[in-house]
């Protein structure tokens, strides 16, 4: 007994990104070892403080020897693998993702980085039909509270909140995908209203929700305002008041008011990660 | 995990068992845990041997504590008692998290001696993973203290009747003070009873709401020839105010910093300006000392003043402002500019021989909560909190939250049908020093005799009328945690 126990050191596994020799710690992903060299690689399904579902396919890359293409977020890197990162295959098959992905879901309140992304490879969603003659998730947004919105015509199931709810996170268990094929969807213990689920409102959903399917109600309807204004908004990081964890959380103002708060995922101390007060309990702070 | 609650908790849930002890045996129970590691021979002797004083003394204190004689207390099964402390003393790391429902007794300090020895037995502490964990309430609660807002402690916990720190502190503040050490909250009150203390200034604190038996904390608050209050909020303390100093929100409209349980400084940065009149807290305290005669006050920033404690709290002279804007936090003691901070404590009780005193082990004994059960009140409430709510609910009733709950009193099934009460009735709720009408909500996961509720509805339910201000002389903390009351119907509103 009362052995302490010591990680042991990783060693460095060598492979060649596009052309390029890299070396990295064993036990990285591919996506690892692309980001410590700087090669940027888009992500819907993945985030830095969960665990890799492999749903998304915008990941992929060209691995030599290898039938299909590989997700990078979760295949770890082996001795003197080959990697490509931007061959005109990896290119066709991300642009195709995108462009299914948008052909049924409302992709237009998406993250800055993935609108980037769809730029980036020249998405054309209409290419799969027109929406109104196609098959599309469209609905009204699910408005049960005054904290926050599900509007699942933007959602990809990317399942990340599913995750968050559970396993990589909260352990609240209070949403799950139902339904299968195109009537997946997520959704609450047979989809009673979310005040009457399992949900203890930490919001660590919209936290990591890559779509704008998962919002704070503020964002909600400042948008359908018209007043959401991104490009007027500051970020202010600063610690939570309400208990002696420490949550850093991200203050993001307009006009002199709260709008939202996220918290930092790479933090050591809740990497991102919030509870009901810290998410939704900074009304006292508005006048 | 093992959950120790006499309530069935959420956390409970998550753990891989749960022992329902009953309230105010948290003492009982470790010195039976600690017994049966030392009769199983799972203590560690080296670490006792060369790190602690007292085993011998300890050992033939907890001799009584049999598994029988501590279940029999506690109300835990005995195979749960010798479970725990078979797994707690064999475990590769182990910690003990606790929070008020260890401290809010009138035995609190006894009570975390008690827990610390468990730590000294099995060696769990001064390690990475193992260790002592007070949870703390509120962003800043270590900050607070660190800063020297307690009666007997300056800055970095330097002694105040200290003649040589405090002319340190003499000397870089160019004022002389007393070494006289202080009064705490509770001795606060007993003071303004015996109009000893006639003026009093609150910062950032409701203690007309929040202290136990508060009618009487009330009274003593009106007997003052003076109260000025320093809030975010008109609370009722702040409405009770001669004076009222209207002050920027710590967390959103106001630099700075907040210590965290793990003894981590962050930042806390303003987001937004704060309304109206209200003033920076550093603003108001700097005026005021102004108006008391200082000269060489000025208006300090909160980066000149953490730059001014660095040079007088070793623990954390190697945080400079610029540090934690780069690095987001550092745990003290951080004694120079080149230690990366202390992510645990107590690591020198590894070192051989060991330097300076060795940790020793503490005889405490058992002494059951002060309002005791009677047949006149046979039910013990125990309060605490609820996860959407926040103290006396000044800043979180002011959110819409979708699952608010704790306004009502909670009782077990068995309870409400000896009563005859239902879900949802409103009942007369009365201790030995008042009663409050309240409304029952059934939790099939209380014990029998036990009911709880929380302090976060004072303008609605004012619970603090029923708590008990029983207090350990060594913290000057009341025993929140255990009142006895007594819950009666009301047959028709003429009763009341």
């Amino acid at each position: 007994m009362n052995e302490i126990p010591v990680g042991t050191p990783r060693s460095k596994i060598e492979i060649q990104i596009d052309g390029n020799l890299v070396k990295a710690p064993e036990g990285s992903t591919i996506l690892d070892a692309c980001r410590q060299e700087g090669i940027d690689t888009p992500t819907l399904c993945w985030a830095e403080n969960l665990t890799p579902v492999n749903v998304c396919r915008v990941c992929v890359v060209e691995v030599e020897g290898s039938r299909t293409l590989v997700p990078s977020c979760s295949r770890p890197i082996e001795d003197g693998m080959v990697v490509s990162t931007d061959s005109d295959r990896v290119r066709k098959s991300r642009k195709m993702v995108y462009e299914l992905l948008a052909s049924s879901v409302d992709m237009d309140r998406s993250t800055s980085e993935v609108k980037d992304w769809m730029e980036h490879y020249e998405v054309d969603s209409d290419r799969m039909g027109e929406k109104t003659e196609i098959a599309t998730v469209a609905q009204p947004p699910k408005v049960q509270d005054s904290l926050y919105v599900r509007d699942y015509e933007r959602c990809i199931l990317c399942y990340k909140c599913v995750e968050a709810c559970g396993e990589d996170a909260q352990h609240t268990f209070a949403i799950a995908t139902a339904g299968r094929g195109f009537d997946a969807h997520i959704s609450t213990e047979f989809d009673v209203a979310l005040p009457d689920s399992a949900c203890v409102y930490c919001g660590n959903c919209i936290g990591v929700c890559p779509t704008g399917a998962l919002v704070f109600k503020t964002e909600h309807d400042m948008r359908e305002a018209g007043t959401w204004n991104e490009q007027d908004q500051e970020v202010t990081t600063t610690v939570c008041s309400f208990c002696g964890v420490g949550c850093n959380l991200e203050l993001h103002v307009q006009d002199e008011k709260i709008v939202k708060v996220t918290s930092p995922a790479d933090h050591s101390v809740t990497s991102g990660h919030l509870c009901i007060k810290g998410r939704f309990g900074w009304q006292h702070a508005q006048p | 995990m093992w959950a120790i609650d006499p309530r069935y908790t959420s956390s409970a849930k998550f753990a891989d068992a749960w022992l329902g002890l009953n309230v105010g045996t948290d003492i009982a129970l470790a010195n039976g845990v600690a017994r049966e590691i030392i009769h199983s021979g799972l203590v560690h002797e080296e670490f006792i041997h060369h790190a602690t004083t007292g085993y011998e003394e300890f050992k033939e204190h907890v001799e009584p504590w049999t598994l029988e004689f501590t279940s029999e207390i506690t109300g835990v099964p005995s195979e749960a008692i010798a479970d725990l402390a078979h797994g707690y003393a064999k475990a590769p790391t182990a910690q003990i998290l606790w929070t008020l429902g260890i401290t809010e007794h009138h035995t609190g300090v006894d009570n975390v001696l008690a827990l610390s020895n468990l730590a000294l037995l099995t060696g769990h502490v001064g390690r990475p993973g193992s260790g002592l964990v007070p949870l703390r309430g509120q962003n800043n609660v270590q900050g607070g203290g660190d800063m020297g807002a307690l009666p007997n402690k300056l800055p970095g916990f330097q002694d105040v009747d200290n003649d040589e720190i405090r002319g340190k502190f003499e000397q870089a503040w160019g004022a002389k003070f007393t070494g006289e050490i202080g009064l705490n909250l509770t001795q606060m009150f007993e003071a303004m009873g015996q109009d000893k203390l006639k003026a009093v200034w609150v910062i950032g604190e409701n203690p007309a709401d929040s202290e136990a038996d508060v009618k009487h904390a009330r009274e003593m608050l009106k007997r003052l020839d003076m109260l000025v209050v320093q809030d975010v909020f008109m609370t009722r303390t702040a409405k009770m105010a001669d004076v009222v100093f209207p002050a920027a929100l710590g967390w959103a409209e106001s630099e700075g910093t907040a210590t965290s349980s793990e003894r981590r400084v962050q930042r806390i940065r303003a987001a937004v300006p704060p309304p109206g009149q209200a003033k920076q807290e550093v603003e108001i305290i700097s005026e005021m000392a102004l108006r008391m005669g200082s000269t060489n006050w000025g208006q300090p920033t909160p980066e000149e003043l953490w730059e001014e404690l660095r040079t007088l709290s070793p623990m954390h002279a190697g945080m400079s402002w610029k540090r934690l804007e780069q690095e987001g936090g550092i745990q003290w003691p951080c004694p120079d500019e080149d230690h990366p901070g202390s992510p645990f404590l107590h690591g020198r009780l590894w070192e051989r021989p060991v330097e300076g005193r060795r940790a020793p082990f503490s005889c405490v004994e058992h002494r059951p909560p002060v309002d005791e059960l009677t047949d006149e009140f046979p039910i013990r409430l125990t309060t605490g909190r609820v996860l959407d709510s926040y103290n006396t609910g000044v800043q979180t009733d002011k959110f819409d939250s979708p699952i608010r709950s704790g306004d009502a009193l909670e009782i077990s099934s068995e309870d409400s049908l000896k009563l005859g009460v239902e879900e949802g009735e409103t009942v007369k709720v009365s201790s030995r020093r008042g009663s409050i009408l309240m409304r029952i909500e059934i939790d099939e996961d209380l014990q029998t005799g036990l009911a709880f509720t929380t302090f976060h509805f004072p303008e609605l339910v004012d619970i603090n009328q029923l708590t008990s201000d029983a207090w350990d002389s060594k913290s000057g903390t009341a025993e929140f945690k255990a009142a006895a009351i007594r819950i009666e119907k009301i047959e028709s509103m003429a009763n009341v």
